[in-house]
């Protein structure tokens, strides 16, 4: 058995074993779903320490390969290189610290550690897959539970609304992401049709595809992952229904779930269909645009942290978004980053702001202020989040956000100049004057406090960790990133920008 | 005159003969457990069944082809009908008078879908749907003090008749310009036949029959009366058995009957599977009856499985059979559940706080849910996916494919709103009216447990149930 099964397997074999308990044996419940989650938090640790970097251009590595169906040409086949290693561990903080900071789930929590466990071992499954079947059912498996995670731990007026909206929207844009997936398959001649990614990978390498699938298949697949992806104009799903979730769904939601349509667009879109990547490039990076800018200038607005935080993740995601579009090797390295550090910061930041919605009954910015006095350390870590969020050097999302950069200087000027600017001004903006009406002023409270015990405040630190890390040391990722990204980038036969033309510290070989 | 291709149909009949002797002489102790009797008879015969290979494909003197599409319609059917007469058994103090007749009426009309499983002739396709038919009568009327279940049976009587009408004037139309209801000898007869208008105009009529049965456009309307109306086992018949019933015939008129004519009639036949999809997924959205939602969400998938049906290939037909297979033991625990809850008012409504009430049957239904918006890990999703898969396929020739596939992908979507309603009463409800425990007796447990692994199994481990679909679907042309 390969260490990547055991990691997603663990917490949903553990989802099943917590069906059997009786539902008055709380202790029990919740311990069995922290152990389960940090025994495959400490397994991907593994997994990424003893990932070889040097080994990475020949292939996968953990790899395990059963056959499912062969008339389907289905197999379970998982899988680690440089470009979803990273995602992983990620992946596995995040769950780990969603379960962490739900102690305050006090209703029915049988069900929902059920439902948080399969949530998160299916979006770690997906990323572990390496077949189109299992990296669709992993998904669509981890979106389920979100719309009744939602319905029955969800607070706020419009919470109904909300759980339909994500679910429609989203399941919308994963059948989007289905069809296309079952056209691609369908590119083989019957004998040799598999639904196994590297094979895929490997014939479409030798065989390009025609002009004709391309062209019906590509934007499908762009238009149903963006939508995954909040996508602008697609967006609107996100900011009201992660301000409707409970704290550790929206924690799963935004810093890991959001992060399969990226992945799904480096992993199969870009190196399966060069042509029409190449030509649908140009529109990405103006959407991408409409999430920098739009979006950056409608959290500027909002008086609701968890709207505000919802807008900015949006906007974050049109980094993530640009780099794809820049097509080249550091711009795509440089997404990747983003995604693993916008997973610590999605998820730290809506750790934070559900920390201070139980503590303050409320989450509207105009009736906070002071909160620093009494909650030194919570205000301490949001504020770092917060400076992290605007990219701050030190924190995960600065190598990302300027390899990006680099990579969309390479294509337009223009559209470079617009994003840093959306990046440096309209975020800072945000950012800085939520810091001012939550944290500072004379208004003074009683009755709320910090987490009072360190194991309550390990889940904070431990994403608050992974993004000075990773921003201190993006070799750790880069390296590991670059090796798997150069052959997608040279599928793609966009011009390839070596990574060694980067300033040192960010990279340097 | 060879019997060994009748051995189940005649099992079955014998049982039923059976049960008619033992409930006029029996005493009212033994009467009263006619059902178990029935249903040890069920298990015995599909087991017999596993013994039975298929022994003759249809020829062209045969009625009746006993090839391996009719041995697994066969078993789907027992299967359907061991649980049927579980829910008779369960639901037995609300049928006042005559339980055991209900539970011979039932196997007869399992005689009639098997013939229809293995009929190789239009006069056989004739006599099975009727015999089905007949009983469908009797049984959606079962509970005669009931108005509604009354209402239904009239309705159900008068539109079955209608289209069993046009069916036999279809046959007639067919018999006159070829001299022939043979399969094989229609097949065979040629091309020659195909430019035959009167031929063409019997063939329409027939799949304008058979249209009712797979309650498909342009026969759809009576399926949300009846269903709402008929008590809640029959409607689980009419559901599942006298569905699959029609899409066995359907298979077999249009690839063994019709090949070349078929393909001629591609766009009429994607036209109503598009149409019969949004007006089911339409239509279900404003239902408060729960069995009223399932009758329209059961025309929403007969338009999905008619995607099989238009993708001409053997993959799409192994998809339909696949589908059905996991449409079985979804709706068999939706209707064990309806059955067990909603005794009183079948409204929406009273599912709330069943989350509370017991979490059991609340996940249960919210599986079946699930698994019918086709979401994974459950029967669901695997079949749409096959269906979407041979569809998909399809349109490398025919790119109306591609847009009947996005009227696919647009009424999965419309689905998961009513379906996800369902979920949404049941766990957050506001102020629910009651919230008493419901008990639940150990022998519902079971075949619900059984319904929801299976419901897992088809959804998680495709490898078995596709293997023996495409091995029955390779009696058809293609």
């Amino acid at each position: 058995m390969s260490l990547l099964t055991y990691i997603f397997l663990l917490p949903m074999l553990t989802a099943l074993l917590i069906v059997l308990i009786p539902r008055n044996y709380r202790f029990v419940i919740r311990s069995l779903a922290l152990l389960a989650t940090f025994a495959s938090l400490i397994l991907a640790v593994t997994a990424f320490c003893k990932f070889d970097t040097a080994a990475a251009a020949r292939g996968f590595q953990f790899v395990q390969q059963i056959t499912w169906a062969s008339a389907l040409g289905m197999s379970y086949h998982v899988g680690a290189d440089g470009i979803n290693i990273g995602l992983i561990l990620m992946g596995a903080v995040v769950v780990f610290a969603a379960t962490c900071v739900s102690y305050r789930v006090t209703t029915r929590e049988k069900e929902f550690y059920i439902l948080l466990l399969t949530m998160g071992g299916g979006i770690l499954g997906a990323f572990a897959s390496l077949d189109l079947f299992f990296f669709y059912f992993f998904h669509e498996l981890a979106l389920v539970p979100v719309f009744i995670m939602i319905g029955v731990w969800g607070r706020g007026e419009n919470k109904n609304f909300a759980a339909f909206q994500i679910t429609l929207y989203l399941s919308f844009g994963a059948l989007l992401v289905l069809l296309g997936l079952i056209a691609l398959y369908l590119q083989l001649p019957p004998p040799d049709r598999t639904l196994d990614i590297v094979t895929l990978t490997e014939y479409f390498k030798a065989n390009p595809m025609a002009q004709a699938p391309q062209h019906l298949i590509f934007p499908v697949l762009l238009f149903g992952f963006g939508i995954l992806v909040s996508l602008w104009p697609f967006h609107t799903w996100a900011p009201l229904g992660y301000a409707s979730a409970p704290t550790g769904t929206a924690m799963i939601h935004a810093g890991v779930l959001k992060k399969f349509g990226l992945y799904g667009l480096i992993r199969i879109a870009l190196p399966f269909m060069p042509d029409e990547a190449r030509h649908w490039a140009v529109i990405l990076s103006i959407l991408c645009l409409g999430n920098i800018l739009y979006c950056g200038l409608v959290a500027m607005r909002q008086r609701d942290l968890n709207m505000l935080i919802g807008n900015s993740s949006v906007a974050h995601m049109g980094f993530a978004f640009l780099g794809i579009a820049s097509l080249s090797l550091i711009g795509i390295t440089g997404t990747v980053v983003i995604m693993i550090a916008h997973g610590f910061l999605a998820a730290l930041t809506y750790a934070l702001s559900g920390y201070l919605r139980d503590e303050l009954q409320t989450t509207d910015m105009d009736q906070m202020g002071g909160l620093l006095r009494k909650l030194p350390f919570i205000g301490t870590v949001m504020i770092m989040a917060m400076l992290a969020g605007c990219g701050l050097p030190g924190f995960a999302g600065f190598p990302g956000e300027i390899l990006v950069f680099f990579g969309s200087w390479q294509r337009s000027e223009v559209i470079a100049v617009l994003a840093i600017w959306g990046a440096l001004i309209i975020a800072g903006v945000y950012m800085f004057r939520a810091i001012r009406d939550i944290w500072h002023g004379p208004k003074e409270w009683t009755a709320i406090g910090d987490p009072l015990t360190l194991a309550r405040k390990m889940p904070y630190c431990l994403l608050l960790g992974g993004l000075i890390l990773f921003g201190c040391f993006p070799r750790l990722l880069t390296d590991k990133i670059k090796t798997n990204v150069a052959p997608v980038v040279r599928m793609v036969g966009a011009e390839a920008v070596q990574l060694s033309s980067v300033p040192k510290g960010w990279s340097a070989k | 005159m060879n019997f060994s291709s009748l051995t189940l149909e005649i099992l079955v009949a014998s049982l039923a003969m059976l049960l008619l002797v033992s409930d006029l002489w029996a005493g009212p102790r033994v009467r009263s457990r006619l059902g178990f009797v029935s249903m040890a008879g069920l298990f015995a015969i599909l087991a017999i069944s596993f013994n039975i290979a298929p022994c003759a494909p249809g020829s062209a003197d045969s009625m009746l082809a006993q090839d391996g599409l009719a041995l697994f319609f066969q078993r789907f059917f027992l299967v359907t009908a061991i649980f049927i007469v579980f829910m008779a058994n369960l639901c037995a103090d609300r049928i006042p008078m005559g339980i055991g007749e209900f539970h011979v009426i039932v196997l007869v009309a399992l005689t009639g879908m098997m013939l229809a499983a293995a009929a190789n002739d239009f006069v056989m396709v004739f006599v099975a749907l009727e015999l089905m038919s007949i009983c469908f009568y009797v049984l959606v009327s079962f509970q005669r003090s009931r108005l509604c279940s009354l209402e239904a049976g009239v309705k159900y009587l008068i539109l079955s008749a209608l289209s069993a009408s046009i069916l036999v004037f279809g046959i007639a139309l067919i018999f006159g310009s070829a001299n022939e209801t043979n399969f094989v000898r229609l097949n065979a007869a040629g091309a020659a036949l195909d430019q035959n208008k009167v031929y063409w105009l019997g063939m329409l009529l027939v799949l304008f029959g058979l249209s009712f049965k797979i309650a498909a456009f342009p026969l759809q309307v009576w399926a949300p009366d009846v269903y709402q109306g008929a008590p809640t086992p029959v409607t689980a018949f009419l559901a599942i058995g006298s569905k699959a019933a029609g899409f066995v015939l359907v298979l077999r008129v249009l690839f063994l009957a019709m090949p070349r004519l078929a393909l001629q009639w591609d766009k009429i036949l994607m036209l109503a599977a598009g149409i019969t999809i949004l007006y089911g997924n339409l239509c279900a959205i404003p239902q408060r009856n729960l069995k009223r939602l399932l009758g329209y969400s059961s025309i929403s998938n007969a338009g999905y499985l008619l995607l099989g049906v238009v993708a001409f290939s053997a993959s799409g037909s192994a998809a339909v059979l696949y589908y059905l297979a996991g449409y079985l033991f979804t709706l068999a625990a939706a209707f064990l559940i309806i059955g067990l809850v909603m005794r009183d008012s079948e409204d929406i409504g009273t599912l709330a706080g069943l989350g509370r009430r017991s979490p059991f049957l609340a996940a249960a239904l919210s599986l079946v849910m699930v698994s019918l918006a086709g979401i994974p890990p459950l029967a669901g999703f695997l079949g749409k996916f096959l269906l979407l898969r041979a569809l998909i396929e399809r349109g490398a020739v025919d790119c109306y494919c591609y847009w009947l596939a996005g009227v696919a992908l647009v009424g999965v979507v419309i689905s998961l709103y009513y379906y996800f309603a369902v979920i949404r009463v049941m766990y957050w409800a506001k102020d629910p009216p009651d919230l008493s425990p419901i008990a639940v007796p150990a022998g519902v447990r079971i075949p619900l447990a059984v319904c929801m692994a299976a419901m897992l199994y088809l959804g998680i481990f495709p490898r078995a149930v596709l293997a023996s679909a495409m091995d029955a679907v390779k009696s058809l042309n293609f």
